[in-house]
Order: structure tokens, then C-alpha cells, then sequence
């Protein structure tokens, strides 16, 4: 008997098959985006040293239960506070700790306000009752602030070190290990901390 | 006889759909290759509110969640309309926050510890007092590195 050859399998399912397995991912597919404010929270202390702190260098801002902003003892607007914020950490109206000026603020210098974006703390105090919305929403205004100032920096100083028209935020996007920026990413690493001592983000929450 | 026959017109030709398949897999590997399946169920709600100073959290598998809202419609007769906090599929208390971060670290490969965060969702309508307390929960099993999520909003 001669030999006879496989039949062919009939391959006009798999299409449908295909189509089955496809719906499905489809359908369960989430395409997650985890975006968020990266904070740090300060860690526990046992030893409650008390810091002499002069009044004209923290900026505090308080959230009552209902939901109002009270910056520096009076009211104000979240869509204000950026500006506030600014103004307060780039006053530059005295000098750092190492008896230093700070050159690099283009702040009102008044010695009525903080001296150096160094010393520059902004107090954070909310109540139970705030709501997390509205919390955030100042949060990211806070945060903003800082974002403002160090994005000039970078635009000021960035050509000097050989990175021209790169703003602070993407100069953190470029040096990560992921990016596909190419350049001396060492040398943007060590711009981006200079960056960062300039204007620390001195944010502190009150319990 | 000529040597080019005139084509029968016997209606249109049928498409070759011998290439379907391959243009359908192709398409289901990229979905199943871009899903990530949900690894836990929300009982509560989750609205979140948005800014715009985000960044973005690299490392999925360096996170751990904290869900916090109201229960929502199934669950509101049994834990009530207060926000609640849940972890992983349950309800929790914030005295079980210390335990889910030392089981999540517990987890992971020890070089990996360092950089875990946790990430707080929290619905916007929350208030500040139950974040307070996991806030200061962390701060007691040293977990300090957390992200508020939020919804990315360039325009305010």
C-alpha cells in the first residue's frame, strides 16, 4: 500500500481563535497610568530636639476643615499660593548658614522676609477635616513652586555646562536610566543635585 | 487563439484572507504583553484627584498600595459611609498597615527593599485625618518614600 501523505489541517479557525484570545486582552487590558506627587516623609525621631528657627523664615500655610487656605495669617486663594511661595523662597533678603549671599535670587530682598532659599522652610498644617482633594491641590502648588525656581536655575546655568534649553524637569527625565536622551548623563546628574542644593525643598508637615 | 484571455467577469475576486491570522496575533500579543491585570478588586471608591507637578512611578513592581475611600454601594451597609482604608483585597484598619509593608518587603529580593514606595490612593473626597494616620503608620515601620497619586492635569 503506497504511503500516504498527512492530510492538511484546516487552519480557517485560527483566525477566530485569535479573535477570541484578542477580544479577551482587549476587554481586560487596563492601560495604568501611576502618575503622582513624590514626597518623603520625615522619619521618626525619638530625640525631640527643638530647632531655633527665626519666624521670618517659614512661610506657613494652613488648611482649615472647610477647605480655606490661610497663608501667613490671611486668606488666600490655591490659584495665588504659587506665587506666594515663589516670592518667599527667592526673597534672598540675608544670608545661608556659611554666612553666604544668595546670587542667585532675583527675589525682592527684603530683609522682612526669609534670607536664603537655604534657610527657607514652608510649614504645612492641615486639619482632620481638610479634604484630601483640596490638600493636594496645595500640595502641588507647593511643590510647583519649587518647580518654578529650579527650572529658571537650570535654564540660567544649563548653557554654561553645556546643556542649552533643557528645563529642570527634563533634565530629571533625561538623566534617568530609562531615557533615551543621548549625552553625559553623569555630568546632568551632578547639575540636577547643584540644582537641588540651591533650592532644597524645605516642605515641612506639622503633626 | 489569442494568447491573452479575457478575464471571466464572474463577480469580484475573493480577498486571500491567509494573512488575517497573522495580523490578529499580532495584535493579541501586543494587548497581552501590554496588560496588567488588576491584582486587586476595589470595594471602595477611588476617585482621584488630579495636579499637575506629577511624576511618574517607574517601577511597578517596586510598589505597594494603599487604597483608601468610601465603600462603595455593595459594601456600605456593612462598613458604613466613613472612608475606610483597604489593602490588597480587604478591608483593614490602620493598625494592619505595619504588617502589609513588612509582608510586601518580606516580598521582595533584599537589594530591592530600599526602593520600594508607597503609593496612596486616596478617593479626593477623603479627609485629611485618616491620611494623617497611615502617614504617621509609615513613619513608624520606616516606610517614608509615598506618592499621592493623582491624575496628570497639565492645564491648572
Amino acid at each position: 500500500m503506497a504511503k500516504r501523505a498527512a492530510p492538511e489541517v484546516n487552519a480557517g479557525s485560527m483566525a477566530d481563535i485569535a479573535f477570541l484570545l484578542l477580544i479577551f486582552f482587549l476587554v481586560t487590558t487596563t492601560m495604568e497610568k501611576d502618575w503622582g506627587i513624590n514626597r518623603k516623609l520625615p522619619p521618626m525621631e525619638d530625640s525631640q530636639e527643638d530647632v531655633i528657627i527665626k519666624q521670618k523664615n517659614i512661610f506657613t500655610v494652613l488648611l482649615n476643615g472647610k477647605d480655606q487656605l490661610q497663608v501667613e495669617d490671611e486668606l488666600m486663594q490655591v490659584k495665588d499660593l504659587r506665587a506666594a511661595a515663589v516670592e518667599f523662597l527667592d526673597n534672598g533678603g540675608g544670608t545661608n548658614a556659611d554666612g553666604e549671599k544668595c546670587n542667585y535670587c532675583k527675589g525682592k530682598r527684603n530683609p522682612k522676609s526669609s534670607d536664603h532659599p537655604d534657610k527657607a522652610i514652608i510649614s504645612l498644617k492641615n486639619e482632620r477635616q481638610t479634604s484630601y482633594g483640596f490638600y493636594i491641590s496645595v500640595q502641588n502648588e507647593l511643590v510647583g513652586a519649587y518647580n518654578v525656581l529650579r527650572n529658571r536655575r537650570a535654564l540660567e546655568i544649563g548653557p554654561q555646562k553645556g546643556f542649552r534649553g533643557m528645563d529642570f524637569l527634563e533634565m530629571q527625565k533625561n538623566s534617568k536610566p530609562s531615557s533615551t536622551w543621548i549625552g553625559n548623563k553623569k555630568k546632568l546628574k551632578e547639575l540636577i543635585s547643584q540644582i537641588k542644593l540651591e533650592y532644597p525643598m524645605k516642605l515641612s508637615e506639622v503633626q | 487563439m489569442s494568447k491573452f484571455k479575457k478575464k471571466q467577469d464572474g463577480g469580484v475576486p475573493a480577498i486571500n484572507t491567509a494573512s488575517l491570522p497573522d495580523i490578529v496575533f499580532m495584535l493579541l500579543f501586543f494587548f497581552m504583553v501590554a496588560t496588567v491585570m488588576r491584582d486587586s478588586t476595589l470595594k471602595i471608591e477611588n476617585k482621584l484627584p488630579s495636579a499637575s507637578e506629577v511624576e511618574k512611578l517607574e517601577k511597578k513592581n517596586l510598589v505597594m498600595y494603599i487604597y483608601v475611600g468610601k465603600p462603595s454601594k455593595n459594601y456600605k451597609k456593612q462598613y458604613g459611609t466613613e472612608a475606610r482604608i483597604q489593602l490588597n483585597d480587604k478591608f483593614a484598619e490602620v493598625t494592619d498597615i505595619a504588617a502589609f509593608i513588612a509582608a510586601e518587603r518580606a516580598d521582595k529580593r533584599e537589594e530591592e527593599r530600599p526602593f520600594l514606595i508607597t503609593s496612596l490612593k486616596v478617593d479626593k473626597k477623603a479627609n485629611m485625618g485618616i491620611v494623617g494616620d497611615i502617614k504617621q503608620e509609615l513613619r513608624k515601620v520606616n516606610a517614608l518614600k509615598i506618592n499621592y497619586a493623582s491624575i496628570r492635569n497639565m492645564s491648572n
